[in-house]
């Protein structure tokens, strides 16, 4: 009996001395971080509710007239009603989808654009090198507000202009990290090996180096989430935003004229939708990188 | 034009700008000296708040309660000659520290504790000197490096001012030109700004360079 038991401790103990991955640490450290795990929840939480609006399940009628122009927050009407009568509460549900669309998409096309650009400057280096540097270089130093309104003036008006505006010009941050890691990476001896086994440029880049930077991406993938949904206000003040359903950004945007009568319900319901998911995003990308970057551990 | 822009643009900006880098330097030092506490901790979350928020949102509740609501400023407009703008710009000048200070206590926060950690601070600390001798003689004094490049770099910027702010607040700054000019599809004016502010950029960035050489005597032009 006894020697089971020991048995079962010495088993226990050989399974908990196995070498952990730097993932599995990873993920280990930010399901103990009672913070993280919340954002995430809050994350998952609205990412339902955009998937839920777009299948048309919720808030599908958020189109209907329910109240009175402006009417004020009331046990019918939670969040009052916009200028048509429109339930507030169903805009801000039906703005998630807008919102979390925008974040991803954003996110997406600066993460291929920065990524592509920042690996070849810094693996290639020379020529390569400096085109892009100067290609970044020249974007930055044009006020990153311009660009924005200049892409969407030239691609109209519409979801897919502003996708487009706040993605190409969001890469170069990341594409200066990932050149400045890649240029670390390609002299180290993991590199020299792949080239010793007859691993060619491209194979050596995208499957050796690539993966050991992919930590710097998922920590920036969550901050220009965030960053893509709070641009989205700004075009839409502009009048460059999204037309014909809501959006948070169009709905803050609406307050302006609404403030003076003393309309605040739509700002404050855009505006707190917007602040929980942007506040869960800015959390979630500092426990990332406390998890991922192991330099960082037990600073911020 | 584009003189008679940049005037109420900087009288918006500049003391915007330098007053919420200072206040943002000295949080950040401060924070930096009672690392690992509650005030860290309780900082660091007002800020990550403070972020969260979209700046148009800033604009319109301070507008509201503190313009329309208490009283505190002008609601909007300008007024040129020197005295005369001043109550006009103190609230675009407060709404733009809110705005930039979150981000800017967290970014310098980052900037002192990698120095805080590092041997020279070690030595200080042996050497017997206080804890605020080192932060403000010897931390501060290396961490001015990455600070003049932040700080630097965003100066080009500031001759657009915030455009957000001059446009919602009427304030007839090169901010506000450009928007309008953009709206009204008015290239000469658009190239004009796009170039004035690519210059600044350029020489800026050179200044950056020249100023290393001041903070840290290891660096040469070459």
């Amino acid at each position: 009996m006894e020697n089971i038991q020991t048995a079962v401790v010495v088993n226990k103990k050989t399974n908990s001395l196995k070498s952990k991955s730097l993932w599995q640490h990873a993920i280990d450290q930010l399901l103990g971080d009672k913070w993280a795990v919340m954002s995430i929840v809050i994350v998952v939480l609205y990412t339902l509710m955009a998937l839920l609006s777009v299948s048309g399940v919720i808030a599908s009628n958020w189109s209907d007239e329910v109240a009175p122009s402006y009417q004020s927050p009331n046990a019918d009407v939670w969040l009052g009603a916009d200028i048509f009568g429109r339930s507030v509460l169903l805009k801000v549900i039906k703005g998630a989808e807008v919102a979390i669309s925008i974040g991803l998409v954003t996110a997406v096309i600066s993460a291929i654009i920065g990524v592509f650009l920042g690996a070849l400057a810094g693996y290639f280096g020379g020529r390569v090198d400096e085109i892009i540097v100067w290609f970044y270089t020249t974007m930055s130093s044009i006020p990153n507000i311009m660009l924005l309104i200049a892409i969407a003036f030239a691609l109209g008006k519409g979801l897919t202009a502003v996708y487009l505006a706040l993605g190409l010009t969001s890469w170069v941050s990341l594409c200066r990290l990932i050149r400045g890691e890649v240029m670390r990476h390609k002299d180290r001896e993991y590199v020299h090996a792949a080239s010793a086994i007859g691993g060619g440029d491209f194979r050596k880049l995208f499957i050796h180096i690539l993966p050991n930077v992919t930590h710097i991406v998922i920590i920036n993938f969550s901050l220009q989430f965030q960053t893509a949904i709070k641009s989205e206000v700004i075009l839409s003040y502009l009048g460059l935003g999204v037309q014909g359903r809501p959006s948070w950004g169009t709905m803050i945007d609406d307050a302006k004229l609404e403030l003076a009568r003393g309309v605040w319900w739509q700002l404050a319901a855009a505006t707190g939708a917007m602040f929980i998911i942007v506040l869960a995003l800015n959390i979630l990308g500092d426990a990332l990188r406390d998890a991922l970057d192991p330099k960082l551990k037990g600073k911020s | 034009m584009i003189k008679a822009g940049a005037i109420p643009s900087l009288t918006i900006s500049i003391p915007a700008f330098a007053i919420s880098t200072i206040l943002s330097v000295f949080f950040a030092l401060l924070v930096a000296f009672y690392r690992g506490s509650k005030i860290d901790k309780i900082v660091v979350v007002f800020c990550v708040c403070m972020m969260s928020f979209p700046s148009l949102a800033y604009i319109l509740f301070g507008q509201k309660i503190l313009a329309y609501d208490m009283g505190l400023f002008e609601i909007s407009g300008y007024e040129s000659g020197f005295p005369n703008f001043i109550p006009y710009v103190l609230l675009p000048i407060t709404i733009w520290i809110l705005v930039s200070i979150g981000p800017d206590i967290r970014f310098y926060r980052t900037i002192m504790l990698d120095e805080v950690y590092q041997d020279y601070v070690r030595t200080a600390r042996a050497k017997g000197l206080s804890e605020s001798a080192i932060l403000f003689k010897h931390v501060l004094k290396n961490a001015m490096i990455p600070i003049i490049t932040f700080v630097v770099i965003q100066i080009p910027f500031l001759i657009l001012g915030a455009l957000l702010l001059e446009s919602f607040f009427g304030i007839p700054g090169l901010g506000g030109i450009t928007l309008a000019a953009i709206n009204a599809s008015d290239f000469p004016v658009i190239k004009a700004m796009t170039i004035l502010t690519s210059v600044a950029y350029i020489v800026f960035s050179v200044l950056t360079d020249v100023l290393y050489t001041l903070v840290d005597p290891r660096v040469r032009l070459k």
